[in-house]
């Protein structure tokens, strides 16, 4: 299974060398279950700065974050934000 | 107080210039700066009138926080009849010059009639004088800055000004002030210039007096600064990645418009995105932002200070776009980029550069520019009108072309120049204008962002954002998350914003204050500065007022309900990507919900009910 992880604004020093785009891939073996709050836990992201959490474009409330992703998901999260 | 309770009347036909009190039961009603401006606007001209003739008139406005210690409270705003929308116009500025009008002792300027030669206004506190302008005219923003500051010799002197876009008659043409803030929107720069005023610059030394409870006013604003200071938004976000920091995130969720919004999400997004604008460039190794910076008394300091590399083809041999100056805002960076397709920072850096030295609107113009760029694509413009460049989708060299063709008014600049909806109309494919009243979308796409559009659509200026940024709770969570791709609710969730906007943009403090503060943070500090009592709810009740009255002002003006529309591009050609595919904008769904909860007739009409619970002037 493959998920992207991306990370943005002042988030963007918690990812991993290497990361192109603000994003990595990562991959998991078959039937390995990850959910977005295990991914934030697993690159040190302050649970206060995270904010806005997006799978594949669409917001994820706090409570649906425990729920597994899916293969080809796309994890994106920022802190609080805003412009105009 | 904190008015000055004061105007400046300039008669730019007779070359007079003479003080007047300002209408104090009026400031009670509209407070200061957009509203109290109209108010006057409404009082003293024909709706129906040219923009650009001499019985338009034009109102630079503060409000009663302006020049005051309130962050962010530097803001002014220029009211006029819009020669692109043919709508009231009304465009707010930050940096340095409104805090300095109202130093000098000056709540607003009424500049009336058309001077027979070219001018600048002088001022210096209590004098105001008009002062020959031949030598400036055909001069850049940046030009007649040098050359004002060179001749009286004061470094201190805030100028605001016109540049060339505006004397070609670019119908988006802005008033710059302090080099790289702008009265941006509606092109008040071409009313400035259709008046043969060319700058106007202000020295005041007489600070803000006259603040009701000076002890209870610094109590309440060293509060409220702590609020911006301990935000995440005001203190950490904006300051760091500026508006910028939205390009990622409204790509992300399918609401990025592309391509004169063909498309809404953007591959090239992340290239020229805030967090890009911190990188090491390949060319030279430095990254686009120098440093941000911020506009008189702001503690939020979004501004953002750029460079182009040196080597870009932009400004090879042209040493002087090598310095820092005015970078990109989110709103320039989607119109000059994605919406072009273009995805070169630098190409973007420069246009905004050149927006800002000849003083044109970045939003229209870009967006104009991608309105061509598809009328080239469908052969309905060719290379004869260009005079041989090819207008394409994602070609960085036709957009700093065309912005130099435009900021100077040369050969097809000319026909850019008039916006995306008569450039449209003019080769025959009006569809292809993605505009509302005649302006110019931002970046917030309504398929994606349903409440954006009946925000656009019903906002009293043309497309606009910061008419009711509803962005901020359907994307941003700002202050309650709401989903961004249902119609429920977001005619009150609009009506809310708009009011409490229209409150915000009358008081001389910055929209961006809201992230972080709600009226109930800055009703205290205008009640504490203030004459009278200022509660939420009054200022609620006089943003409400205001929106009303310019609502009137524009149906006066031959504009009516059936111009709360939105180009059918939006409501027809479904998304087709990102979270919103197969959406289109449900603004039927929104727009008589929204005028039922307004009081207004089911075609929009202002009733007499309205005008008699807001006290409207007949």
């Amino acid at each position: 299974m493959q998920v992207t992880f991306k990370l943005f604004a002042t988030l963007m020093r918690h990812l991993p060398p290497g990361a192109k785009r603000h994003a990595v891939t990562l991959e998991f073996g078959a039937g390995e279950a990850v959910t977005p709050n295990q991914l934030i836990e697993r690159f040190a992201v302050p649970r206060s700065e995270v904010h806005l959490v997006l799978v594949n474009g669409v917001y994820l409330a706090e409570d649906g974050r425990d729920t597994p992703l899916r293969d080809g998901d796309q994890l994106a999260i920022w802190p609080p934000v805003a412009g105009g | 107080m904190a008015w000055a309770k004061k105007l400046l009347r300039v008669n730019l036909a007779k070359g007079e210039v003479a003080s007047e009190p300002l209408n104090m039961e009026w400031a009670g009603e509209y407070i200061g700066q957009r509203g109290l401006a109209t108010r006057y606007l409404v009082a003293e001209t024909d709706p129906k009138c040219d923009p650009l003739g001499a019985d338009n008139k034009m109102i630079f406005a503060t409000g009663p926080l302006t020049g005051t210690a309130v962050s962010t409270g530097g803001r002014y705003s220029v009211i006029t009849k819009s020669p692109l929308t043919g709508a009231v116009a009304c465009s707010n500025s930050g940096g340095f010059l409104g805090a300095e009008l109202k130093s000098a002792g000056w709540d607003m300027i009424i500049f009336e009639g058309k001077s027979p030669k070219p001018v600048m206004l002088r001022i210096v506190n209590e004098r105001a004088e008009l002062v020959d302008a031949a030598d400036l005219w055909g001069k850049s923003v940046w030009e007649t800055d040098k050359l004002i500051h060179d001749k009286y010799q004061d470094a201190q002197i805030r100028i605001a000004a016109v540049g060339r876009a505006a004397e070609s008659g670019c119908l988006y043409s802005a008033i710059i002030n302090d080099l790289h803030r702008a009265a941006g929107r509606s092109g008040v720069g071409a009313v400035m210039a259709s008046k043969n005023l060319k700058a106007v610059a202000v020295r005041g030394s007489r600070g803000v007096g006259g603040v009701k409870d000076p002890a209870r006013f610094m109590k309440s604003v060293a509060e409220q600064k702590k609020v911006l200071a301990e935000n995440p938004v005001t203190g950490k976000g904006l300051p760091a990645l500026g508006t910028q920091v939205l390009m990622n995130v409204v790509n992300e969720i399918g609401a990025l418009p592309a391509n004169n919004m063909r498309d809404v999400q953007f591959d090239g997004a992340s290239k020229i995105s805030g967090e890009a604008m911190l990188e090491p460039r390949p060319g030279d190794g430095k990254p686009n932002l120098t440093t941000n910076a911020a506009c008189f008394g702001c503690t939020i300091a979004c501004g953002r200070i750029s460079t182009i590399d040196k080597n870009h083809f932009s400004v090879e041999n042209k040493p002087e776009y090598w310095g820092n100056s005015g970078g990109l805002e989110y709103e320039a960076a989607w119109a000059m980029g994605a919406d072009t397709g273009v995805s070169d920072m630098d190409a973007i850096t420069y246009t905004n550069f050149i927006c800002n030295e000849d003083g044109m609107d970045p939003i229209s113009f870009g967006a104009t520019v991608a309105a061509a760029m598809e009328l080239f694509e469908l052969g309905a413009i060719t290379t004869k009108q260009t005079g041989g460049v090819e207008l394409k989708f994602g070609s960085a060299e036709a957009l700093t072309w065309c912005a130099d063709q435009v900021a100077t008014g040369q050969g097809f600049g000319k026909e850019l120049g008039l916006g995306s909806k008569r450039l449209c109309e003019k080769y025959g494919h009006p569809e292809l204008s993605m505009t509302v009243k005649g302006q110019e979308f931002p970046a917030y796409d309504p398929r994606g962002i349903q409440g954006m559009g009946l925000t656009y659509a019903t906002s009293n200026r043309g497309a606009c954002h910061l008419r009711s940024y509803t962005v901020a709770s359907e994307v941003l969570g700002i202050p309650e998350k709401t989903d961004p791709l249902v119609t429920d609710g977001k005619a009150g969730l609009v009506k809310a914003f708009q009011d409490a906007t229209a409150a915000v943009d009358s008081l001389g403090i910055c929209v961006f204050t809201t992230f972080a503060w709600t009226l109930d943070n800055i009703a205290p500090q205008v009640d504490a500065a203030c004459d009278g009592e200022w509660s939420v709810d009054r200022l609620l009740e006089a943003g409400e007022r205001i929106w009303n009255l310019e609502r009137d002002y524009n149906m006066k003006a031959g504009i009516s309900g059936a111009d709360d529309k939105l180009p059918e591009r939006l409501l027809k050609e479904a998304a087709k990507t990102g979270p919103a595919k197969g959406k289109v904008n449900g603004l039927e769904k929104m727009l008589p919900e929204y005028y039922k909860l307004r009081g207004w007739t089911k075609d929009g009409q202002l009733t007499d009910k309205v005008r008699k619970q807001f006290a409207l002037p007949a």
